[in-house]
C-alpha cells in the first residue's frame, strides 16, 4: 500500500507519461468514435455562453451534441485535483542543472507548484500576462482547430499533413516566446 | 448518464498523467524550448509513437461499432494551409509565455491553481475573438 501510495505521488518518467497520453488516440475512438482533444471545450464553453443577442455564428451550433468533450475536460480536471492535491509530490519539481542556472540568470526564484511564484502568486503583473497569454492560446488553437492534444498528438499520430504544419508553427511561436518574451516579462516582476 | 462514465474516466487518466509527468508545469515547458532537457520530447515521441501503434490496431476495426454503438473511423482534420500555420504560431506564442496549452490549463484550473484560472479566461476570451474575426482570417 505505501509502494503505491508512493509511486501516485512521485512524478512520472516520460516513458510512463508519454504511451499513457499516446492510448488516448485509440482510446476516445473506442468509446465513441472521438477524436482526442480538449481545446475545443473552450468553443463549447463559448457557445453556452454566447447571449443570443450577440450571435457570433462560430458559436451557434447545437453544443449539447459535444457534451462528451465537456465531460473528459471535467476528468482531467478531477484528475489534476487527484494528481496534485490529493497526491501531491513532496519534493520540489526536478529540473535540469541547465535550465536551473538558467533561471537564476533571469532572477526567477522556484517554489512550489507549476507556476513559478511571479506568475502564480496574487500580483497584477501576473494576471495579465496569464490572461493575455491565454487569449493568444485560445485564438491560436482555435484558428489552427486544435492544440497539442488534437495536432501533435491525434493529427501526428494519424499521419496529417496540415497538423505537422500546426505542429511547426506551434514549435516555432513557442521558440520565439521563450527565448525573446518570457524572459524580459517575467523577469520584470519584482514580487 | 451512463454513457459519459468512460469519457470521464479517460479525462481523469488523462489530466492525472499531465500533472504526474510535469507536463503541466511551467518549468518544464520553458525547459522544453530551451533544449535544457530531454524529459518533454520523450513524452511527445513515446505519445506519438504509442498513438500511432494504436491507430494502426483501431484500422482494423474500422466500421465496427465503438462502446456507444457508433462506427469506429480514423480521425480526419479540415483542410486548410495557412491558418495550421497563423494558427499554430499564436497559440505558440501563448505556450511559451504561461507555458500552459490548454490541457494543462484545465488540470491546473482542477487544482486549484488562480494564475490557470485567469488563463482560461483569456483563452475563452481568445476564442470569443477568433470566432468573432474569423470570417476575416485566411484560410
Amino acid at each position: 500500500m505505501d509502494t503505491l501510495i508512493h509511486w501516485l505521488q512521485s512524478p512520472w518518467p516520460w516513458y510512463v507519461a508519454g504511451p499513457i497520453i499516446g492510448l488516448m488516440v485509440p482510446l476516445m475512438i473506442w468509446i465513441g468514435n472521438r477524436s482526442f482533444g480538449i481545446s475545443s471545450n473552450l468553443r463549447h464553453l463559448c457557445a453556452i455562453s454566447q447571449p443570443k443577442s450577440i450571435g457570433v455564428e462560430f458559436f451557434q451550433y447545437n453544443w449539447r451534441e459535444q457534451n462528451w468533450s465537456l465531460v473528459f475536460a471535467i476528468g482531467a480536471m478531477l484528475g489534476g485535483f487527484l494528481a496534485g492535491v490529493v497526491f501531491a509530490n513532496p519534493e520540489p519539481i526536478s529540473l535540469s542543472v541547465a535550465f536551473l542556472t538558467q533561471l537564476a540568470i533571469w532572477n526567477i526564484p522556484i517554489g512550489e507548484g507549476f507556476l513559478p511564484p511571479v506568475l502564480f502568486g496574487f500580483y497584477w503583473q501576473s494576471f495579465v500576462i496569464m490572461f493575455v497569454g491565454g487569449v493568444l492560446v485560445g485564438f491560436g488553437t482555435r484558428y489552427a482547430s486544435g492544440c497539442t492534444s488534437g495536432h501533435a498528438i491525434t493529427g501526428l499520430s494519424t499521419m496529417q499533413a496540415q497538423s505537422l504544419l500546426a505542429v511547426l508553427g506551434i514549435f516555432a511561436g513557442g521558440l520565439i516566446a521563450a527565448h525573446f518574451i518570457t524572459p524580459n516579462l517575467i523577469g520584470g516582476i519584482k514580487p | 448518464m451512463k454513457r459519459f462514465i468512460p469519457y470521464l474516466l479517460a479525462g481523469m487518466l488523462f489530466g492525472f498523467t499531465l500533472v504526474k509527468s510535469e507536463a503541466a508545469s511551467w518549468y518544464r515547458i520553458m525547459e522544453m524550448f530551451h533544449f535544457q532537457s530531454f524529459h518533454m520530447y520523450g513524452i511527445m515521441m513515446s505519445a506519438i509513437v504509442t498513438g500511432m501503434i494504436g491507430v494502426q490496431v483501431m484500422k482494423r476495426f474500422t466500421g465496427r461499432a465503438s462502446l456507444e454503438g457508433t462506427p469506429m473511423e480514423i480521425p480526419k482534420k479540415e483542410s486548410g494551409r495557412y491558418k495550421f500555420v497563423i494558427g499554430g504560431m499564436i497559440f505558440g506564442l501563448g505556450w511559451g509565455i504561461i507555458g500552459l496549452c490548454p490541457g494543462p490549463i484545465f488540470t491546473l484550473v482542477g487544482m486549484g491553481s488562480v494564475g490557470a484560472l485567469f488563463a482560461l479566461l483569456g483563452a475563452l476570451h481568445g476564442t470569443w475573438l477568433f470566432g468573432a474575426l474569423r470570417k476575416h482570417l485566411p484560410e
